[in-house]
């Protein structure tokens, strides 16, 4: 059941691409020893684009996000990256690249303090505009401004969450991936979470990959969206055409996510 | 009262050399999750550094001045310590990271058995002595019967302790180096998603620990005069041990355990009997370890979130 609609007309706010993507996923398949957790996935992200992954528990979501960055690293396939083919690069120097993620399960540095985690997310960038980004995470989550001596380990889960997208907005990304930003927060933050996504994408034309299990509001959000499937890309499109799929609507929609 | 004070005085002098010790090892394990036991054997490895470079300064280059020798003798000590112990890092532990995790335990036991035997072999048997050095005392108290003195050189050991501490404890916790460090410890994987080169920072972290325990070796052979192939074995342990008792881990723990260790071994050895002072320092241990499993300041293993 491959059933692409990649070829649909894209909508308004949706690039039209005759460029290369900026990311380019091709025929990943990693292994976690023996068992095949994608098994040959192609996803593009073009310049300034949010596209969003979406797919179930157990998917293979998150282990395309870590293995995007080689943890684990594919066992065939490639990931370009700006033209740049980065499958065997070391971690450290993918991130140097300045690709950011905000991981599966936060993970947040659990004995230092808020700030030392965001100083953390600037390594990457040298610390020269640290004070200027530490300013905009505030803005964008005063929460964290409120925390800011306060170790990683005792904030709540909604803090944390904050505190990663902060922590991988502070290395200055052109590509930000969120792995599920949504999960365990109240709604209300869930939607400024997002408004904060969107506003980056439309006024710094920071590129977004976004999985979600929240397929309504990623697909919302995003221009195009992948569905991932037991390790495979069953459908691909443009954001409020896969929210109209009935395939979409049953699995990840109605009685799911709200 | 006098001889409390006497054995206060040596029982910390004793305590900071295991402090600095206990620094390596807690560091190392806090990083890798592995008990470094060649450890021991680095420090004594710096201790005939440093009185191969102590002699080579006095005789051979004919230095007069006692604290100038041994200042370089300290910073000689510290860069061919760290030299090594980066050295034994890359060769004995890297290649098996991602292994068995006993795998690097006991390529480290090995490494203790070769550095012993490569000194002993190089170096001979028996203890090599330095002139003695230092020999000032200011006398504290008088009763006539008995002088409580502290020696210069253990005013050198407690202070150079403490200002070595200070200014690691500024390099872990102020410094971006520091930081990434303590990054690798919490979080490898993510450290290594914000950039951070976790080979580079578990390099860096033996090099401070050998750098710490060259100080150790300095400041021992000084105090004692003697260095022996043999002398890595009981103050690693002793010290590993101190590593233990603080809480395996923490920083602070490694100091208040090498500095505990080393009062409560002196305190026996003059109030009861020196044949039983390792048997009170390693029971002290067992008793903590039974009522606080995590050890002084270490952390209780409920942390993640």
């Amino acid at each position: 059941m491959s059933d692409t609609l990649t070829a649909a007309p894209p909508a308004v706010g949706a690039p039209v691409r005759t460029d290369a993507p900026m990311l380019s996923v091709r025929g990943v398949k990693t292994f976690y020893g023996n068992i095949m957790a994608l098994k040959g996935v192609d996803v593009d992200v073009y310049k300034g684009e949010i596209v969003t992954l979406i797919g179930s528990n157990g998917a293979g979501k998150s282990t395309l996000m870590m293995t995007i960055f080689g943890q684990p690293r594919p066992r065939e396939g490639s990931i370009v990256y700006e033209g740049r083919d980065i499958t065997k690069v070391p971690t450290h120097e993918i991130a140097q690249l300045k690709i950011a993620q905000s991981p599966e399960g936060r993970r947040i540095f659990p004995r230092m303090t808020v700030f030392e985690n965001l100083q953390m997310g600037a390594s990457v960038d040298g610390f020269s505009h640290f004070d200027e980004d530490l300013l905009k995470v505030f803005t964008l989550f005063p929460r964290l401004k409120e925390r800011i001596n306060q170790r990683g380990g005792t904030l709540s889960g909604g803090e944390q969450q904050m505190l990663a997208i902060g922590r991988a907005l502070m290395s200055r990304p052109r590509l930000l991936m969120l792995d599920e930003p949504s999960l365990g927060l109240a709604p209300l933050i869930v939607r400024q979470i997002f408004d904060a996504i969107r506003e980056l994408n439309r006024t710094e034309g920071l590129t977004v990959f976004l999985v979600e299990q929240n397929a309504f509001h990623a697909l919302k959000l995003a221009h195009r969206g992948y569905v991932l499937v037991n390790g495979l890309v069953t459908l691909s499109g443009e954001g409020r055409e896969l929210l109209e799929r009935p395939e979409v609507r049953a699995a990840y929609l109605e009685g799911g996510a709200h | 009262m006098e001889i409390f004070v006497q054995q206060l005085i040596n029982g910390l002098t004793l305590g900071s050399i295991y402090g600095l010790i206990a620094i390596g090892y807690t560091m190392v394990f806090g990083i890798i999750g592995m008990v470094n036991f060649a450890h021991g054997d680095v420090f004594m490895v710096s201790a005939f550094i440093a009185l191969i470079c102590f002699l080579l300064l006095t005789t051979v280059i004919g230095i007069t001045s006692i604290f100038l020798a041994l200042a370089i003798v300290l910073v000689v000590a510290m860069f061919f310590t760290s030299l090594v112990n980066w050295a034994i890092e890359r060769v004995a532990y890297r290649p098996l990271r991602g292994s068995f995790r006993l795998a690097p335990m006991i390529s480290a036991i090995g490494m203790s058995i070769f550095l012993a035997n490569f000194v002993q072999v190089t170096q001979g048997p028996r203890n090599k002595p330095v002139p003695p050095m230092i020999t000032d005392v200011i006398v504290l108290m008088d009763s006539g019967s008995y002088q409580v003195t502290l020696a210069w050189k253990q005013v050198i050991i407690m202070v150079a302790t403490a200002v070595l501490l200070a200014g690691f404890w500024y390099l872990v916790q102020k410094t971006s180096l520091g930081r990434a460090q303590r990054a690798c410890e919490q979080d490898r994987k993510m450290a290594a998603l914000l950039g951070i080169n976790v080979d580079h920072t578990i390099s860096l972290t033996f090099v401070i620990g050998a750098a710490l325990a060259a100080v150790a070796g300095v400041m021992y052979l000084m105090y004692y005069g003697v260095a022996n192939f043999a002398d890595g074995f009981v103050p690693g342990v002793k010290a590993f041990t101190a590593a233990v008792l603080g809480g395996i881990g923490s920083l602070p723990g490694a100091v208040l355990g090498g500095l505990l260790i080393g009062l409560i071994e002196t305190f026996w050895s003059a109030y009861f009997s020196i044949e039983y002072k390792d048997v009170a320092a390693f029971s002290i241990l067992a008793i903590t370890l039974i009522f606080m499993p995590q050890g002084l300041l270490g952390r209780p293993e409920v942390e993640k979130v």
